[in-house]
């Protein structure tokens, strides 16, 4: 492993290997393998219930989505058994869907401690339009758009080197779904292309946050498994044309 | 009018009657185990003279020995006053027993929201002496700086009684900080505290009252506030140190149209530590409203809740909140929300949970970069991290500071 390159455009930075994980008991992935490279924007597609989450999850390293076999690389670094804040300091980053409320923990302080450097808060909560919440509980009475664009606050201010995005347009309406992609557009560093140093796993079901973010490799997630990897916007056509169902059955 | 001689002999008798009567929550308390002798100690003009206590102790009590930021002082020292002082105008500050003899009418505020006869304990304050701050603000008067009283214990086996009485008049403002703390040398000690609160026509006060004792001590405050028409009576307490016993459930009655009450309670209880706090508010005129939040958190100690909120007039607002989390095995938390309707016309309601810190809170901020203890610890400061509003922006820094410094010490 060429760690002195580790950065450099091309570099591998996620590699899973036959991936199976366990939630309460029960396997729901199978098998997953999955390679992406410094500078890279991968999506996830996949019906409900596929194991998306599940995927980004067990990538994070949270305790409930447990690896019975396979592992996980990050940076040519083996994080199977790392704990998630291990893994956050080693640069993943997540943004989650259903985030939890903590009371008495303000939007401010969240961010500043998401930040491993000191940072203009009030400035990036301004682009972010976030300013007036930026003294609120995290999360509290936050809409769901607000929400998104609070993570994306979060994730911005850890600036990590591989970025994990469930959903991220579900639930924001067009104007704001304008200010999520210039985020993620930024946090991918989409701005450069051979100095690059992030790449990015998005989870997308209905394949709008394409139209914000250029992506470069898709993959199709149908019951724990990758059954296709590919171009990503001709997998959309064919997911909108044909459903998942025929998706998966072209690989048959 | 009764002379202030019939008075004492009047609440002396009604006392004589009550010195077994048991309180109705808290474990009982043997007053004969505890002497009245305290240590001799003397009157100091300025705070700085002040040798029997370590500032940094009052400091984390919230007394600020500069005086600085501070519109007066107030220190007693067991049961003797050693400072008193008030440096703006419009706030007089004054012995109890001193305000007795100085104004006759200070004796319509004397055992008038607290009942003397209430319990052994009231009882015991009035028959064996006490002292206590007499703190009043005058028609009109705003102070912006925080008054400053401190009651501190230094004599082992003392019992410390005091009886307050605070006034704020019509149209003024007021606010206290209140900081009670012992010796460490201090193996067992009581304090009986006795505190009356007067809010006027559109008067406010903010009371703000921390708690430093030490394992071997056991206390008993005794409060209760009167609040007229448009006045606000906002009450802070917390209690981050431990105690061996503590039992208090204050009530503020509401009698004038609009008036305004709130109660904020932080209480953290170690292994070894009872703690049974309460806040009661009776809303006897219409339009008026109320709050009572409590915050609290068990590691090992047992915690009771208490509160009670009576609507006794049409369109009245009260809310009442108890929030619980237990860090360790032990102990035990028990929250006792109570709403009492006499009128329909009432928007009354409460919410209480008890539990564990959630683990998704905990993932949350594992995903952020921080372990589990720094996850832990960030969600505990953010329980505590009571918002108290109505206050004025320097007592809110001030009290945000202080809680700071007290979290800092206890968790
Ligand atoms: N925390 C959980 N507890 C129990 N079952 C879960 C949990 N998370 C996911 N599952 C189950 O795992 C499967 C995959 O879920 P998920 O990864 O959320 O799919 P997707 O994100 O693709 O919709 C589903 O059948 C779901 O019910
Ligand atoms: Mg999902």
């Amino acid at each position: 492993m060429a760690e002195k390159e580790d950065g450099m455009h091309g570099q591998t930075v996620l590699e899973i290997k036959d991936l199976h994980v366990e939630v309460e008991g029960r396997e729901i992935l199978h098998g997953v393998d999955l390679t992406i490279k410094c500078g890279e924007t991968h999506v996830l597609f996949g019906p409900n219930g596929s194991g998306k989450t599940t995927l980004l999850m067990a990538i994070m390293g949270f305790p409930r989505y447990r690896v019975t076999r396979g592992r996980i690389y990050f940076a040519g670094e083996d994080i199977t058994d790392l704990d998630p804040h291990l893994r956050a300091q080693r640069g993943i980053g997540i943004m989650f869907q259903r985030p939890p409320t903590i009371r008495g923990l303000a939007l401010r302080d969240m961010v500043r401690l998401c930040a491993s450097r000191d940072l203009d808060v009030e400035a990036m909560a301004e682009e972010m339009n976030l300013a007036e919440f930026l003294q609120r509980d995290v999360n509290y009475g936050f809409s769901g758009g607000e929400i998104k664009r609070s993570e994306l606050l979060q994730l911005l201010a850890q600036d990590p080197r591989l970025v994990l995005l469930d959903e991220p347009e579900s639930g924001v309406d067009m104007e704001n779904l304008q200010l999520v992609g210039r985020a993620i557009r930024k946090l991918l560093q989409k701005d450069r292309r051979r100095t690059r140093t992030k790449c990015g796993l998005i989870i997308t079901h209905t394949g709008y946050i394409l139209d914000y973010v250029e992506a470069d490799m898709g993959h199709v997630l149908c019951d724990g498994k990758i059954v296709c990897s590919g171009n990503p916007r001709e997998q959309l056509e064919g997911i909108r044309k044909y459903g998942f169902e025929e998706c998966a059955r072209c690989t048959r | 009018m009764v002379s202030p001689e019939e008075r004492i002999r009047e609440l002396k008798e009604k006392a004589m009657r009550a010195v077994d009567k048991p309180a109705p929550y808290g474990p009982d308390i043997d007053l004969s185990q505890y002497s009245c002798g305290s240590q001799e100690c003397f009157y100091v003009e300025d705070l700085s003279q002040l040798k029997e206590v370590d500032p940094e102790e009052l400091a984390r009590s919230g007394v600020d020995i500069s005086g600085r930021g501070r519109s007066g002082s107030f220190v007693q020292l067991d049961n003797t006053i050693v400072h008193r002082k008030a440096l703006e105008k419009g706030v007089e500050i004054l012995g109890t027993t001193e305000a007795l003899q100085k104004y006759d009418w200070a004796w319509d505020y004397f055992w008038n929201v607290v009942q003397v006869d209430a319990d052994k304990y009231t009882a015991d304050v009035e028959l064996n002496g006490y002292e206590g701050y007499f703190i009043r603000a005058l028609p009109g008067s705003r102070t912006i700086y925080p008054l400053q009283a401190c009651l501190y214990i230094r004599s082992p086996r003392l019992v410390q009684r005091v009886h307050n009485i605070i006034i704020a008049e019509e149209g003024s403002e007021l606010h206290i900080i209140t900081g009670c703390a012992s010796d460490h040398k201090v193996d067992m000690a009581l304090h009986l505290g006795v505190s009356e609160f007067y809010v006027k026509r559109n008067a406010k006060i903010t009371f703000t009252m921390i708690h430093n004792w030490v394992p071997g001590m056991d206390v008993r405050p005794r409060s209760g506030a009167v609040v007229e028409e448009g006045g606000v009576f906002l009450s802070n307490y917390i209690v981050l140190e431990p105690v061996r016993s503590l039992q208090l459930y204050p009530t503020a009655r509401l009698v004038g149209e609009g008036a305004v009450a709130r109660f904020n309670s932080v209480l953290v209880a170690r292994e070894g530590v009872l703690m049974d706090v309460g806040s009661r508010v009776v809303l006897s005129a219409p339009r008026c409203s109320a709050e009572v939040v409590s915050r609290a958190i068990t590691m090992g100690g047992t915690i009771v809740a208490r509160g009670h909120l009576r609507g006794e007039a049409e369109e009245v607002k009260a809310h009442l909140e108890c929030r619980g989390l237990m860090l360790e095995q032990g102990g035990g938390m028990l929250a006792i929300p109570e709403l009492e309707a006499t009128v329909p016309n009432v928007d009354m309601s409460h919410e209480a949970a008890v539990g564990k810190i959630a683990q998704e809170e905990i993932e949350y901020l594992m995903a952020r970069g921080l372990s589990e203890e720094e996850a832990t610890a960030t969600i505990v400061r953010g329980f505590l991290n009571v918002k108290i509003e109505g206050l004025p922006p320097v007592l809110e820094r001030e009290i945000q500071r202080m809680m700071e410094i007290s979290r800092e010490s206890a968790l």
